[in-house]
C-alpha cells in the first residue's frame, strides 16, 4: 500500500487522532507490556503522527499488547493508543500470506489447561 | 426471574465451573438463567478497528435475540461481557457499524443496541442486591481474607462498560462481603494478567501473574476470586495463590450441593 493510504487507513479503522497527545508518557508508564515493545506506546503515537506505519508494521511489540486497555482508559486527552496499535497490527494481517499465527502452530502451544478464548483471542488478534 | 443468559464457548469446556456454579447460586436467588438458543462465539476480543463487521455479527445476533425475549441479557465470562456491551454500545452509537450490520443481517426489525447488558455481577448489585443475598447465605465465608481479581476486561474502558470505578471499584469487593468474607484491597487488581500473549509468549504471563499474587498476597490475601476464564488460567498457572471462580464462592456459601458439580 502507498505509504499515504496507510496512514490513512490506520487513522480511519482506529477512528484516533493522534494529534491530541500531548506527549505526558502515562500510555507508556502505565502499560504492562511496554518493555516488550521497542515503540513504547507514547513514542508509537507519536510515529504515527509522523507517518512512520512501514517502520512501525515492521515491529515484533505489535504482537505484544495485551489489549488491556490501560492505556486507554489512563489517557487524559482520550488519545486511545490500542486502537493505534491494533490498526497497524491489522494493516500487517490484513494483507495476503501475512498472518501472524498460522492453524499449524496451534497443536505445539497448546496444553490441556489453556482456555478456547486464549486461543480464539489469539487467533482474532493475529491473522485473517 | 427468568434472565437471557450468554455463556460463551469456554464456560461450555475449560470453565464449566463458573457456567455451573453461577446457574446453581441463581436458582437459589430465584433467578433462572435462560439459555441464549442457538448463541454463537463472541469472538473473545473486541475489535477496536472501525471497519471491522464481521466480527461483530456474532454479538448482534446475541443481542437481538435477547431483544426479542424480555430485553435484558446477562453474561459471565469477562471477556464475553466486554465484548458483547461494546459492541452494544457501537451499535447504538456508530451509524456506519450500525448499517453495516444490518443491511448483512437483513433482521426484521432493524437494531440498534436495543437491549440492556448485564454483567452477572451487576445482576447480583443492581437486580438482586447485596442485601438480599446476604439474607441467602448460609454458609458464611468467615474469617477468609480474599482479594478480588479484577483484570481488565470488566472495567475498561470505564466510559463504555459503565460497571463500577475502574481504578477503585468495589463490586467484587462487596460480593465477598455479602458471602461473609473479608475483601482484600491490592493495587494489582485491576491490572492485566498478560491475557492472550500466554499462547506465544508464557514467560510474559507468568510474570505478570506472579507479581500479582506477591502483591495480594503481601496484602493478606489467602484467595483470589475472578469472572475471568483467561485471568483464572494465567493466574493458576503461574501465581502462588489459590484461584477460584467467584460464582464457586457464591454458591458454596448460598449452600449449593456441590457433589456432582463437574470441576
Amino acid at each position: 500500500m502507498k505509504q499515504e493510504n496507510l496512514i490513512d487507513a490506520v487513522r480511519d479503522s482506529s477512528g484516533v487522532n493522534p494529534r491530541k497527545c500531548m506527549k505526558c508518557g502515562k500510555c507508556t508508564a502505565t502499560c504492562p507490556a511496554f518493555e516488550a515493545m521497542e515503540y513504547h506506546p507514547h513514542q508509537f503515537v507519536d510515529m504515527v503522527e509522523r507517518g512512520k506505519i512501514e517502520q512501525l508494521m515492521q515491529s515484533k511489540g505489535i504482537w505484544n499488547c495485551l489489549s488491556c486497555f490501560a492505556c486507554v482508559e489512563r489517557c487524559p486527552r482520550n488519545v486511545k493508543p490500542a486502537q493505534l496499535i491494533e490498526a497497524v497490527r491489522l494493516a500487517v494481517i490484513r494483507q495476503q500470506g501475512m498472518n501472524h499465527l498460522k492453524p499449524e502452530q496451534i497443536p505445539e502451544l497448546l496444553n490441556p489447561d489453556l482456555p478456547q478464548q486464549a486461543i480464539t483471542s489469539a487467533f482474532r488478534k493475529y491473522r485473517k | 426471574m427468568v434472565v437471557n443468559y450468554f455463556p460463551g464457548c469456554t464456560l461450555k469446556t475449560h470453565a464449566k465451573y463458573l457456567d455451573l456454579c453461577g446457574r446453581k447460586a441463581a436458582e437459589k436467588l430465584g433467578v433462572e438463567l435462560r439459555e441464549l438458543p442457538e448463541w454463537q462465539c463472541c469472538g473473545a476480543v473486541y475489535p477496536m478497528a472501525r471497519d471491522e463487521i464481521a466480527t461483530r455479527l456474532s454479538s448482534v445476533r446475541a443481542l437481538m435475540s435477547a431483544r426479542d425475549n424480555g430485553g435484558e441479557l446477562v453474561t459471565l465470562c469477562s471477556a464475553c461481557h466486554h465484548v458483547i456491551k461494546r459492541v452494544n454500545g457501537d451499535m447504538q452509537r456508530d451509524e456506519n457499524i450500525r448499517t453495516k450490520v444490518n443491511n448483512y443481517l437483513k433482521p426484521e426489525t432493524p437494531y440498534a443496541g436495543e437491549t440492556t447488558v448485564l454483567h452477572y455481577l451487576e445482576l447480583l448489585r443492581d437486580k438482586i442486591g447485596w442485601d438480599a443475598v446476604r439474607e441467602k447465605v448460609v454458609k458464611p465465608l468467615e474469617g477468609k481474607k480474599i482479594g478480588a481479581y479484577y483484570g481488565c476486561l470488566l472495567l475498561r474502558p470505564s466510559a463504555e462498560m459503565q460497571m463500577d470505578n475502574a481504578e477503585n471499584p468495589t463490586i467484587m469487593e462487596n460480593l465477598l462481603r455479602a458471602i461473609g468474607a473479608e475483601p482484600v484491597i491490592y493495587s494489582m487488581r485491576n491490572e492485566c494478567c498478560g491475557g492472550y500473549v500466554t499462547m506465544e509468549d508464557s514467560s510474559f504471563a507468568a510474570s505478570r501473574a506472579k507479581a500479582i499474587c506477591d502483591n495480594a498476597a503481601a496484602c493478606g490475601a489467602e484467595a483470589l476470586i475472578t469472572a475471568c476464564p483467561l485471568c483464572y488460567y494465567n493466574l493458576k498457572q503461574n501465581g502462588s495463590l489459590p484461584v477460584y471462580d467467584f460464582t464457586q464462592l457464591l454458591a458454596e456459601a448460598l449452600g449449593v450441593d456441590m457433589e456432582g458439580l463437574e470441576q
